[in-house]
């Protein structure tokens, strides 16, 4: 099987990451009261960026992981 | 509690749909021969099968059940992991993997055909399969439930002009679907792949939950000072059932949770042993469950905390629960159906304890009471009210997400055994014996289809039968107790007889029936809590009352198949080997460094999960 599954993991992360980023970061100024239930913390933007950077490693070692596979299949 | 749910909680869940989805499509071209669709192709690295073994065990029991319990009992609940999960997953690491891998058979009713006989593989195989399709449909029906509760597809629903009585057919129709998708296309590795994906996000979705409710709460010890007396402490009281929150001794507490109930579901369920058998090796099939033992040691702090939060927080007024309706809803002179479904809401949540609201009468809007008629708690609110109470929109929607999320991956795991244990044990081995293996997967993706269907229909029977649940952990408690001596009796005695694991196996399930039969849980009535025939003794909780069922089929089963076999024809040696202990060379792990070997990853696992008892004494 040619597919390493932190490839699907990290790109899963790295689209609802940046989703949750680009909204924490809009809501920020335009409706800062959406905050008032998680204590004032804006945690769409905090946990967005985590899961951003958290995603783009396991993107980056999927994708390297399912290069060797690939190579490994074409190379037995 | 009121849903606030935005375009891109919705965005977030159609996303990760199609991602579970999209990880079939991609493998669906992989499956080529029956190992390929049942067991991966035996190719899953260990660390994912690892993550998958845990992950096919978060269905709905797990998330909802375990933080409900943490509201009900407190940080004991963690028993159920430390106490009932860790020893059992290093012991099927260590000793038993060798013999599952090692013969090669498909599933765990084979290896019962390969090490006694064939009747032994059918009755262990039928009543798998019809657990699989009970729990598979129960994690449906429960799913289905949370979302008309939650109110989370309302406003879809509203803005389609479909009637709002669809919505649980709909949900139930739709995760279907979903599961039946990806497990259909890429088999087992797809159901592998998503756990694994589901994992993470269930981590994601609820690690800044407990991280939001602890600030809230302040800190760990703000929890102790807030939380009921004694909530913080695992073994406080644990030596006397009258103080015990499980109503149990510590003999009944180690030898029924932590042995019989625990090794019998870790070192026997196909369920999870599945995810091991697909490994890529023999060495990764050992570590496994040992790779599992991590998370699984610190899940209570993402499952159990937010339970123990929900119960520790301040009880909200009937204001702050619905506070942009409130006012019209708790005033309105003609309440309408929506302002009388928020003030039943808010009349239960405001007679509740925390975010733990009280249990309200479906039919009549009423609060239930029990015997000493105060109001009865719904615990298993605590997750939900938790997410609903401190996510605002987008992170709620990934909350929710993760929250789906568990429920299918228990689904998936159920279904995909369900499809194995259906085609080789059951279809291969009664019904077409000599078939071709193009068909035997062509008969799995049919089991995959009728599997689903079943859990669909036995989803609609646990929305009739409320106590569906109580009848499913029965079965577990009589099947699963005699099975784990069935099989340590195999795997370590050669003198062991087919006749002897049968009735011995039958012997259990009846010495469960009849002690459950004889017995009740305080404050219970008789019927499917037990005492059906009589009542001779009262357990304080149910619990007590399972745990010692379990231990009663175990010890029936141990001394009925010791006995018969004593007096029935064996095996010859040479039939055993790579069945038994004392007939198999054993692993050699030298070719590994020694912090490498299952030994080692095994014994650091025990003394973490030690230490973890000793901090929360």
């Amino acid at each position: 099987m040619n597919l390493d599954i932190r490839t699907p993991i990290g790109l899963l992360f790295l689209i609802i990451g940046a989703l949750l980023a680009v909204f924490g970061l809009a809501t920020h100024f335009t409706d800062p009261a959406l905050y008032d239930r998680s204590l004032g913390v804006n945690v769409n933007l905090w946990w967005g960026l985590a899961m951003l950077i958290f995603g783009g490693a396991m993107f980056h070692y999927g994708r390297r992981a399912t290069a060797r596979l690939i190579a490994a299949a074409q190379n037995p | 509690m009121h849903t606030t749910l935005a375009w891109i909680d919705y965005l977030i869940m159609v996303i990760y749909f199609a991602f579970v989805l999209g990880i079939g499509f991609s493998l669906k071209r992989y499956m080529k021969t029956s190992t390929d669709f049942f067991l991966s192709g035996r190719s899953i690295p260990a660390w994912v099968a690892g993550l998958a073994f845990i992950s096919a065990n978060l269905g709905a029991q797990e998330v909802i059940g375990m933080a409900a319990s943490g509201a009900k009992y407190g940080i004991a609940t963690a028993h159920f992991y430390w106490l009932g999960a860790i020893p059992a997953m290093v012991f099927v690491g260590i000793f038993m993997m060798p013999f599952y891998y090692g013969s090669r058979a498909r599933s765990t009713p084979e290896y019962l055909r390969l090490r006694f006989d064939e009747k032994t593989r059918g009755l262990n195989a039928i009543t798998f399969a019809l657990m699989t399709i009970m729990s598979s449909g129960i994690s449906m029906y429960v799913m289905a439930k949370l979302i008309v509760t939650l109110h989370i597809f309302d406003a879809p629903m509203r803005a389609a002009g479909l009637p709002m009585s669809w919505i649980f057919h709909i949900s139930i129709l739709v995760s279907a679907l979903i599961t039946l998708g990806y497990v259909y296309l890429g088999g087992l590795t797809s159901a592998i792949y998503n756990e694994v994906l589901q994992f993470f996000l269930i981590v994601a979705g609820f690690f800044p939950l407990v991280c939001l409710g602890l600030k809230s709460v302040g800190g760990w010890e703000g929890l102790l000072e807030k939380a009921p007396s004694g909530f913080g402490h695992a073994w406080q009281g644990m030596t006397d059932p009258a103080t015990s929150p499980f109503g149990v001794e510590v003999f009944g507490l180690a030898m029924g949770l932590g042995f019989v109930l625990s090794f019998g579901y870790w070192c026997t369920d196909f369920l999870v042993i599945q995810r091991a058998m697909a490994a890529d090796s023999m060495r990764s099939a050992r570590r496994t469950p040992l790779i599992a033992a991590v998370p699984k040691m610190i899940f209570p702090f993402l499952v159990i905390l937010p339970g123990l939060i929900a119960v520790a927080l301040p009880t909200p007024t009937a204001a702050e629960l619905v506070p942009d309706v409130a006012e019209k809803v708790l005033n309105a002179d003609k309440p309408d159906d929506q302002t009388d479904a928020f003030r039943n809401a808010a009349a239960a949540a405001a007679a509740g304890k925390g975010l733990i609201p009280a249990k309200v009468d479906f039919v009549s809007g009423e609060i239930m009471l029990d015997a000493d008629g105060k109001p009865e708690l719904d615990y298993d609110m605590a997750i939900p009210n938790m997410l609903l109470h401190y996510f605002p929109t987008g992170l709620l929607g990934l909350g929710l997400t993760a929250l789906l999320a568990s429920f299918m991956s228990g689904m998936a795991g159920n279904v995909t055994a369900f499809n194995t244990v259906w085609t080789f044990d059951i279809y291969q081995a009664y019904i077409k014996p000599q078939a071709s293996d193009k068909h035997y997967l062509w008969m799995g993706h049919f089991a995959t289809l009728f599997g689903t269907a079943f859990s669909i229909a036995a989803a609609y029977v646990a929305a009739r039968f409320n106590n569906i649940m109580d009848l499913l952990q029965l079965v577990f408690a009589f099947v699963n107790a005699p099975l784990l001596a069935t099989f340590l009796l195999g795997m370590f005695w050669k003198r062991a007889t087919a006749d002897g694991a049968f009735f011995g196996l039958l012997s259990g399930i009846v010495a469960a029936t009849i002690h459950h039969a004889l017995t009740l849980p305080m404050g219970s009535e008789w019927g499917i809590k037990g005492a059906w025939i009589a009542n001779l003794h009262t357990y304080r909780e149910v619990m007590a009352q399972s745990f010692w069922s379990a231990i009663f089929a175990f010890a029936a089963c141990l001394v009925v198949t010791v006995v018969v076999s004593l007096f029935t024809r064996p095996h010859k040696d040479e039939e055993l080997v790579g069945l038994v202990y004392s007939m198999t060379p054993h692993t050699v792990d030298e070719e590994q460094t020694w912090y490498k070997r299952p030994a080692a990853l095994g014994a650091a696992v025990i003394i973490a999960a030690v230490a973890l008892n000793v901090i929360f004494r």
